[in-house]
């Protein structure tokens, strides 16, 4: 199982959700979809048309910035965070 | 009255609720709230004490809130909300308006969705998306966006909607086909002879004032009314400043009273003509205006007001309050006629809705 680091903004639209929490799949288009199986909801919000991962949301695995379709491991820990943007 | 009068207030760094009795003169005010997220658009229903607001987060995307215990608690949803992945991407939601069971959601770029589980899932509206001129839609200034939805109060297989620089439509077979709602509506914006077409106007809010046929329009070149539910519009801008202007409201019981807010033109700022801040009245349908600014500023008053920030609540006398674009929240407890400031210094008001709660 990776290891998945949330953004605080991401949190607190899933009240009781941890700021890091587990989740299986071979890339990151199924880590994300078991996240949203164990956080409903989840998927809108870091995903978009495409599908691809929304354009102000950044996803690093081991430190490098991926897309839906890089590969995850086990041993993988996965950082989701807010673009810099907004005003 | 002895509810509470309530005002939802939609801002670009989240939602406000403020709260006073039935006189109006001291107001509560709580927020952000909805996280601070942009919100376009807000409703509260009175008796169930519901609150829906629809917006977008430039990080996260589309949803609709919902608030049951009047905005002390929210959950979002944009489950739904989706043209499909082979679609456009839906940048925010613009509208909200409910009848009976039905939510209705209008979105960038310019679509209805509808949800029967008050805003957990939604459905696209297909019928509206069909329509043979949407190939032909092209956004304005704020974007192809879908920002007015009147459904029918007792007839549900009828809706209208009003989408910017595309004009109104409407739909009488619950929402499989769709027909356009402008004619006689002015595109000033268009060569001479081709400034009433049949569609392409530049709708900026749509109301229904009689619970019947009676809309109202404030447009990008005037201000219009229509006595047969939109087949035909007729221009009641004569006696006004400007014909541009985005706000309308209509009294919940007097068809032919409505305010709007000019603004000194489409060109020229999009601000209170000559920097005098003021709403104008009509008690005929539109035939003669009155001007009403007691109460508000006389000078250097360069605001703007947007086209969902006026709301009307149905207090006796009725209440009318706007915001603007400058966080400001006026309101008048005598029917438009004097105004005070309630609220400032708030981000700037996108939306307000009034209620009387129980």
């Amino acid at each position: 199982m990776a290891v998945v680091v949330l953004p605080r903004s991401l949190l607190v639209l899933f009240p009781g959700t941890p700021r890091r929490l587990e989740a299986s799949g071979a890339t990151v288009r199924e880590l994300i979809a078991d996240l949203d199986k164990q956080v409903p909801g989840m998927w809108d919000r870091l995903c978009e048309t495409g599908p691809a991962i929304r354009t102000h949301v950044n996803v690093f695995v081991a430190g490098e910035r991926a897309s839906l379709e890089t590969p995850v491991t086990g041993d993988s820990t996965v950082h989701v965070i807010p673009a810099v943007s907004g005003g | 009255m002895g509810g509470s009068t309530v005002l939802v207030v939609g801002t670009r760094k989240g939602a406000f609720i403020l709260e006073s009795d039935g006189q109006r003169k001291k107001w509560s005010t709580r927020g952000p709230l909805c996280e601070g997220w942009p919100i376009h658009a807000m409703a509260i229903d009175p008796g169930s004490r519901t609150i829906l607001a629809g917006g977008g987060s430039g990080w996260y995307g589309p949803a609709v809130w919902r608030s049951d215990d009047l905005g002390e608690t929210w959950t979002h949803s944009s489950a739904g909300l989706t043209y499909g992945d082979d679609g456009p991407k839906i940048e925010t939601v613009w509208a909200i308006a409910r009848r009976n069971g039905t939510v209705y959601a209008g979105v960038e770029p310019a679509g209805l969705f509808r949800s029967d589980d008050c805003g957990a899932n939604w459905s696209h509206v297909e019928g509206l998306t069909n329509h043979p001129t949407r190939k032909d839609w092209q956004p304005g200034g704020g974007g192809l966006c879908l920002h007015s939805i009147v459904p029918h109060p007792t007839d549900d297989n009828r809706v209208w909607v009003g989408i910017s620089s595309v004009g109104s439509f409407e739909t009488r077979d619950g929402r499989k086909t769709w027909e356009t709602r402008n004619r006689g509506v002015r595109a000033d914006f268009m060569p001479p002879d081709q400034q009433f077409p049949e569609f392409g106007q530049c709708v900026h809010k749509l109301l229904l004032a009689d619970g019947r046929e009676r809309l109202y329009q404030q447009n990008h070149s005037g201000v219009f009314r229509s006595a047969d539910g939109g087949r035909q519009w007729e221009d009641i801008t004569p006696g006004l400043p400007s014909t541009f202007g985005f706000p309308m409201g209509v009294h919940p019981t007097r068809p032919d009273t409505v305010w709007t807010i000019p603004l000194n033109g489409a060109d020229r700022g999009r601000f209170m003509p000559d920097a005098k801040s003021a709403v104008w009245r009509s008690d005929d349908a539109g035939k003669t205006w009155e001007r009403c600014s007691e109460g508000l500023p006389q000078s250097n008053a360069y605001q703007t007001v947007l086209r969902d920030a006026m709301g009307v609540e149905a207090n006796d006398p009725v209440g009318v309050y706007f915001g603007t674009t400058g966080g400001e929240l006026y309101g008048s407890s005598d029917e438009g006629r004097t105004w005070r400031e309630i609220a400032a210094h708030l981000p700037p008001v996108w939306s307000v809705e009034a209620a009387v709660v129980g």
